[in-house]
């Protein structure tokens, strides 16, 4: 009889997918097969299989060599980097449990570290941009549910969130969207050509760093005011035709990714496209939501935010939270030399931050926390492989719609190896005790 | 756990009716008891000052989902103030929205030992939970949110009330909630389509039931599970001038309900904030505005089935959260601030949006006036209960400053004198004609025995009496040597920071400062009822249907997530 395992929650994306089957071996220690999940999701458990994986700790030699140390070395080494540093850097954050983020936090205010996740390379602007307009959204069940009109603005769901389309934007009939996809009408604003946008009912290719325009004209739209013949590269004619698609939709929403959060405008195009929203709720309902990346960048935000107030960029290195993104985020720390230790958990800046900030993580005291081997390790003075959150330990993750799911725990870490949060745990206790001493 | 004994202090206790004499209090095994029980006991001297029980809080949002947007969306409210991490502090943060710990510290620094978080999404309960979790000190539960729940408009709609209460038991035991919570009835599903019911004969788009049918429902399934608390609602039209008959008639659908519990619980429907929903006149202005307090306490005066809250506005920068979407938008359109805004899939929305109570605007000041003469009104403290809706009418922290107007007629006085507009308010409200003082005994009511008795814990919350949980809490403040209607600047900073606090037996707060971070519970309420095939089914259908996360993960895992658990077990298979 096959062993089958239900509802495993999906540790990749921001959509959070809950419905997965992983088939185990008769034992229950070995993953056969993913069903449900999309090819990366599915990847990500069958990668934990990896005979090759890595499962102690390693330092770095003087010759750059690796050499296998013990977990417990490896809390030493952590907990003196973080307690010798006068300001270190704890990024990361995203690819973990809120446990193992609350954990954390502890360790960020026992050492004054300087706490951000990846959102500052993603949706931080979103972030920004939500404390100056705020944000009416709701969760992805009532776009599955209600919503007719689906706009996808500068993100692309078919590679980068593969299954939102169907579980919960596009294609599901849900109670008032009987009809699935012919219920719905589809927009994809971007300057590429992308798989979703060859998808869409309409793909408004939009020259690249317009967004702030085109949301603007749509707003002007909306009021049926005047407008140029074209704007952004889109003619007139169509920005009418979506203000008014969207104001007859019965339940409009708009998805936005890194097309608009990082390019030309940042976080004053979310300001715009949620400006243009919260104009649409005059006319009938609208919602608008970030398509976050990491399965829990958004949990990351949600535990900073109720213990210190801030979702990302925050200073613990005076003894109390601050918050300036600019001077607090990363890359700007980075850049201006002012963090001395770098400690990384649960995301790869060594492939998502600039070639200049690497260079500093590479000269500093550094530490990087994570199941894989990644650019980021490559920099690193100690690499500390733990379990991965998702399928060898269970814990809270929030998917995009700041929904959250409990993970589930499907088979055991090889012997030995610690998760992330009793890793953290360990490294609290220890830098009690030198601070004690 | 060790033995305290509380001496000489000036002891306010409606359940042992000791009014300001001079009593001992012990505290053994975390609970009052008699003092020729204790064996070696630590003396806390306790003269010259005040005690009471630890205070019990009916309605705050202080966990959970729209609480954190209240955070994450307000940088500003954390501009000044923010503590630093001590030995037994954890950094906090926030104005009108405190950061967990900080919201833990406050409240045992006012001497509360239980809270009820007001409002929590169930889809969102995990969140709701994980908040709780790091909230130390205090005992909490959380309402779950029913009114435009599709299970409940659907079972109701028939007057389905053993599948209502059926469906409510198996939420409760899914989310860990403490009772039904009831927002803007039918007025947020209407919401998500845009629109609102105002009235409560609206009928709900698509769902055909009216708010009536679904207040009255809900009110009978809360009796046929026979919770510990009542139907706790947030009627329709919160805010608009000219409300109060609509919350009149809201009141009356209880009428000829017996309450039906284990718990000493006499009442069957607790109005929330009843000060949003006191208004008369048909707009905001000095001349289109009136309060209708008078109009709105005759009512409930004459009746006896019925707790309210005050909801209290108190004059500061604050951030509005609150289930009742409409709302939330519909202020946005008046203030132009920022809008957050959540629809939650079969269930509810929230929205928040902050707001300035201008201590120089007219409304904001007869708001206040509103919830200071509902309280001063009512003839019996035991069924109202002070709070300031945090941090809806303003800030958890205030709640000191909002005894002080009730203590004092100067105070009151003092303040209208101070406000640009406080003759029109005196015109356009009751308060310039009432002089009454509430006593201490009264604040004892209103703020520790009351809502206890409301909430069903009067069995371990609420008084003084040998058995009950060993909270006590000790204020410097000497009703002999003080004068409780002329210092009251020195009343409010003596409650906002107690001399000592003992929470289930063990000391918290000693000369003003946290010493520990106690021993946290969370509350919540396991009614069994008989197998109900047809709510099983139904259950099943939507998740597989409608829901985004699937039936087997939608049950909040008591032992991840729910801290220190306490369950109230009731019996409903009769």
């Amino acid at each position: 009889m096959s062993n089958i395992v239900t509802d495993v929650v999906c540790p990749f994306c921001g959509t959070l997918c809950d419905d997965l089957e992983v088939e185990l071996s008769e034992d229950g220690t070995k993953i056969l097969n993913v069903y449900n999940a999309c090819a990366i999701g599915a990847a990500k458990f069958l990668h934990s299989q990896a005979s090759d994986r890595l499962t102690r700790p390693r330092m770095r030699q003087e010759d750059g060599s690796w050499k296998e140390v013990s977990y417990e070395d490896a809390i030493e080494y952590t907990a003196n980097l973080l307690e010798n540093a006068r300001k270190p850097l704890m990024y990361g954050w995203s690819s973990t449990s809120c446990d193992a983020q609350g954990v954390g936090s502890e360790l960020g205010e026992l050492t004054g570290g300087m706490m951000d996740n990846t959102a500052t390379v993603c949706h931080g602007s979103t972030l920004i941009a939500v404390q100056d307009v705020g944000v009416p959204g709701c969760t992805l069940g009532e776009v599955r549910n209600r919503a007719d009109r689906i706009v996808f603005w500068g993100c692309n769901p078919a590679h980068a969130h593969p299954r939102h389309m169907s579980r919960y934007s596009i294609y599901p009939r849900g109670f008032f969207t009987g009809k699935g996809s012919k219920s719905r009408k589809m927009y994809v604003v971007d300057p590429r050509k992308t798989d979703s946008a060859n998808m869409a009912d309409v793909h408004l290719q939009i020259e690249q760093g317009r967004d702030y325009e085109l949301l603007d004209a749509l707003r002007v739209a909306l009021k049926g005011e005047w407008l140029p013949d074209a704007v952004a590269g889109i003619p007139k004619k169509q920005i009418y035709e979506l203000a008014e698609s969207l104001k007859e939709g019965r339940f409009s929403v708009i998805f936005f990714g890194m097309g608009l959060t990082h390019t030309l405008g940042k976080n004053h195009n979310i300001d715009a496209a949620i400006s243009l929203t919260r104009d649409l709720n005059d006319y009938t309902k609208a919602s608008i939501m970030p398509m976050r990346g990491h399965y829990n960048v958004t949990g990351s935000g949600q535990v900073w935010g109720w213990q210190f107030g801030y979702p990302f960029c925050v200073d613990l290195s005076r003894g109390f939270a601050r918050y300036n993104p600019g001077e607090t985020s990363s890359n700007d720390l980075l850049s201006r030399g002012e963090v001395d230790a770098v400690f990384v958990l649960g995301s790869d800046p060594g492939a998502h931050f600039p070639m200049s900030s690497n260079k500093v993580i590479a000269k500093l005291p550094s530490v990087a926390i994570d199941p894989h081997i990644t650019p980021t390790t490559a920099i690193c003075k100690l690499h500390v492989p733990v379990a991965f959150v998702g399928v060898e330990v269970g814990g809270c993750a929030y998917r995009m719609d700041n929904v959250p799911i409990e993970t589930r725990k499907v088979v055991d870490p090889p012997e030995g190896m610690m998760t992330d949060e009793e890793f953290l745990a360990a490294v609290v206790v220890r830098v009690k005790e030198l601070q004690e001493a | 756990m060790a033995e305290y004994l509380i001496k000489n202090g000036f002891v306010f206790d409606p359940i042992t009716g000791i009014n300001g004499d001079k009593a001992d209090i012990a505290i053994k095994g975390g609970k009052i008891v008699s003092s020729s029980e204790l064996t070696k006991a630590t003396e806390i001297d306790a003269s010259g000052m005040t005690v009471m029980a630890g205070g019990v809080d009916v309605h705050a949002h202080v966990a959970g989902p729209k609480v954190n947007v209240g955070r994450n969306f307000r940088p500003e409210d954390k501009l000044f103030g923010a503590t630093p991490k001590s030995k037994f502090e954890r950094m906090g943060a926030g104005f009108s929205v405190p950061t967990t710990f900080r919201t833990a510290y406050i409240y045992a620094k006012m001497g509360y030992g239980f809270g009820i978080e007001a409002a929590m999404p169930p889809l969102y309960a995990r969140h709701t939970h994980e908040e709780m979790r790091d909230t130390p000190i205090i005992d909490q539960g959380a309402l779950p949110v029913f009114g435009n729940n599709w299970f409940v408009l659907e079972y109701l709609k028939n007057h389905e009330i053993e599948n209502t209460a059926a469906y409510i038991a198996w939420l409760l035991r899914m989310t860990k909630g403490f009772g039904i919570k009831n927002v803007n009835p039918g007025g947020t599903e209407a919401w998500a389509w845009g629109m609102n019911c105002v009235e409560i004969t609206d009928k709900v788009p698509y769902f055909d039931i009216s708010p009536a049918q679904i207040v009255k429902g809900l009110i009978e399934a809360n009796e046929y599970l026979r919770l510990p608390h009542c139907m706790h609602i947030h009627g329709n039209k919160l805010g608009e001038p000219g409300n109060y008959e609509t919350t009149i008639d809201t009141l009356k659908l209880a009428e000829g309900i017996k309450a039906n519990n284990d718990f000493g619980r006499e009442q069957v429907l607790h109005n929330t904030h009843l000060q949003f929903h006191s208004y008369g006149g048909e707009n905001y202005s000095s001349k289109g505005f009136r309060s209708a307090s008078k109009e709105v306490m005759k009512y409930v005066n004459s009746v006896d089935n019925i707790t309210f809250d005050t909801g209290i506005v108190t004059l500061d920068e604050t951030t509005t959260m609150t289930a009742d979407g409409p709302f939330e938008h519909h202020l946005s359109h008046m203030n132009n601030l920022k809008w957050a805004n959540t629809d939650v899939e079969l269930e509810t929305a929230a929205g928040v949006v902050p707001f300035i109570y201008g201590k120089n605007t007219f409304i904001a000041v007869a708001q206040w006036a509103v919830g200071i003469e509902l309280a001063l009104l009512c003839n019996d403290a035991m069924r109202c209960h002070i709070t300031t809706d945090a941090p809806n009418a303003g800030p958890l922290f205030r709640y000191p400053r909002v005894w002080s107007w009730l203590l004092s007629a100067k105070a009151r006085d003092d303040l209208l004198a101070d406000a640009k507009y406080g003759e029109k308010v005196r015109n356009a409200c009751y308060i310039g004609e009432l002089d009454r003082e509430y006593t201490l005994m009264d604040l004892a009511k209103s703020t520790r025995a009351g809502p206890a008795k409301a909430l069903g814990l009067s069995h371990m919350f609420g008084g003084l009496a040998n058995g009950l949980e060993g909270d006590v809490v000790v204020y410097p403040f000497n009703p002999e040597t003080q004068s409780l209607s002329n210092d009251y600047m020195d009343v409010e900073k003596a409650f906002s920071n107690c001399k000592y606090m003992v929470k289930g037996g063990e000391l918290i707060v000693k000369d003003g400062e946290i010493i520990s971070n106690g021993n946290k519970r969370t509350f919540w309420v396991n009614a069994k009822t008989n197998e109900n095939k047809d709510v099983a089914h139904d259950i099943t259908e939507k998740f597989k249907r409608y829901y985004t996360v699937t039936e087997n993960n939608y049950e909040v895992n008591e032992k991840h997530f729910v801290a220190n658990p306490y369950v109230i077990e009731v019996d409903a298979t009769q």
